[in-house]
């Protein structure tokens, strides 16, 4: 039996430039987003279908989450926290797929896509703000004895921001994936263990089931709370002055 | 077959391999540069592809949709406002209507009452006239009666005279005889 990591292993497929299964479903997820969205709005329908109206609560969930973190002037950060959500959303939801690759649940892909968001809030930040940026890690209305204390937490903080992003959505896709692999083997393992144990063999299934249906919403939830940290970064760019 | 064994072996060395180094598939710092070109190919295609193409054609949808029913309600608006001003210019104009109605009767009642009145008076002193011109008539014919009674007295009292004296009295007689009588 297929040790339960053994789905996290990338295998190359064009070893040259380095094309691997979890490239393959990276680029799988582009396509079904892209593709999805541009069938979806076809017909520019005014009174929308029912792919339309899914592409449009889309559009309108990811804006209002931005604009209720970030006020109106977030929207220019639109495709950006929209091309996020729909890339962790949708490389979530193929993992779900028995036999697909799940990319998010590789720290390298969730560690690059966090460092993008907290480089993208650097960068913003002094661009927009220049030194003043640096007023996120003073904030203000703290006595003056406790303000290097503070500064040094702030800025510990905004470090370990990055870290927590990206272990947060690949320790929740990693264990839920783990924990369904392990179930499913014990389905197999009692299954094929004997008469009087094989009668158990629901038991595991059951909680299978159940874990699935706990993944899809751990799916969902994890690109949700990654898109709206990602709006609260993206706010301390914006409004650096607390 | 040989084949398939070896692969299988192959597979095996591997996995055991990995056991020993306990590397987890995660973990695994070979595949990472890889990964992250993919990834970053990946991200700046979605992200282009979403940016120039998809969410301006979706954005375009919603808000094509929202100025629509913007537009309508305005339009609605103006129709409810063009509304009221016509019910407001219909409920001016019978008020207008309705105040020249009362002046017109107003206007006609005081010219009839007024025509009427002109009758009347003039009427009134056409028979007051004729009264008065009666009135006058008679005390004329009053007048004249009387001024004949002192001649009828003058001739009755000559006339029982002559009777009763057989001789005609003198009217100066007569005429003293009625004064003291009068008087």
């Amino acid at each position: 039996m297929a040790s339960p990591i053994e789905q996290f292993q990338v295998k190359p497929i064009i070893p040259v430039i380095n094309f691997t299964n979890s490239s393959l479903f990276m680029i799988g997820a582009a396509a079904v987003i892209v593709g999805g969205l541009l069938y979806a709005t076809r017909r520019k329908a005014l009174v929308p279908g029912r792919a339309q109206s899914v592409a449009e609560i889309l559009h309108d969930f990811v804006a209002n989450t931005l604009t209720d973190t970030t006020g109106r002037e977030g929207m220019k950060f639109f495709p950006f926290v929209f091309s996020l959500f729909m890339f962790v959303l949708t490389a979530n939801l193929l993992g779900m797929i028995p036999g697909f690759f799940t990319v998010t649940s590789q720290i390298v892909v969730t560690f690059a896509l966090a460092l993008l968001v907290i480089g993208t809030v650097i960068i913003y930040g002094f661009v927009a703000h220049g030194l003043h940026f640096l007023h996120l890690f003073t904030p203000s209305g703290v006595p003056g004895w406790l303000l290097p204390f503070i500064t040094v937490i702030e800025i510990i903080s905004f470090l370990s921001r990055p870290i927590s992003l990206s272990l947060r959505l690949f320790a929740n896709m990693l264990a839920g994936h783990i924990a369904l692999k392990v179930f499913g083997g014990f389905v197999v393992s009692l299954g094929t263990a004997g008469i009087g144990v094989a009668l158990l063999t629901p038991l595991p299934l059951l909680m299978a089931v159940g874990l699935t249906a706990l993944e899809f919403l751990v799916a969902a939830l994890q690109a949700y709370v990654f898109t709206v940290l990602t709006c609260i970064y993206l706010n301390d760019a914006l409004h650096p002055g607390h | 077959m040989a084949q398939a064994q070896t692969t299988q072996a192959g597979t095996e060395a591997q996995g055991g391999a990995h056991a020993a180094d306990a590397t987890f598939p995660p973990f695994a710092t070979e595949t990472f540069a890889g990964q992250i070109i993919w990834l970053a190919i990946t991200f700046a295609l979605l992200y282009t592809l979403l940016s120039r193409l998809v969410l301006p054609r979706l954005s375009g949808i919603i808000e094509n949709r929202r100025m629509l029913i913007a537009k309508d309600l305005d339009e609605a608006a103006a129709m409810k406002t063009r509304a009221e001003e016509a019910g407001t210019a219909y409920e001016k104009a019978l008020a207008e209507a309705k105040g020249r109605a009362q002046a017109l009767a107003q206007e006609t009642r005081a010219k009839l009452a007024a025509e009427s009145d002109a009758k009347r008076k003039a009427l009134e002193a056409d028979l007051n006239k004729r009264l008065a011109e009666s009135e006058a008539a008679i005390a004329a014919k009053k007048t004249e009666a009387m001024s004949h009674v002192r001649g009828i007295a003058a001739e009755t009292a000559t006339a029982i005279v002559e009777r009763l004296t057989g001789k005609v009295p003198a009217p100066q007689v007569v005429d003293a005889a009625l004064d003291q009588a009068k008087a």
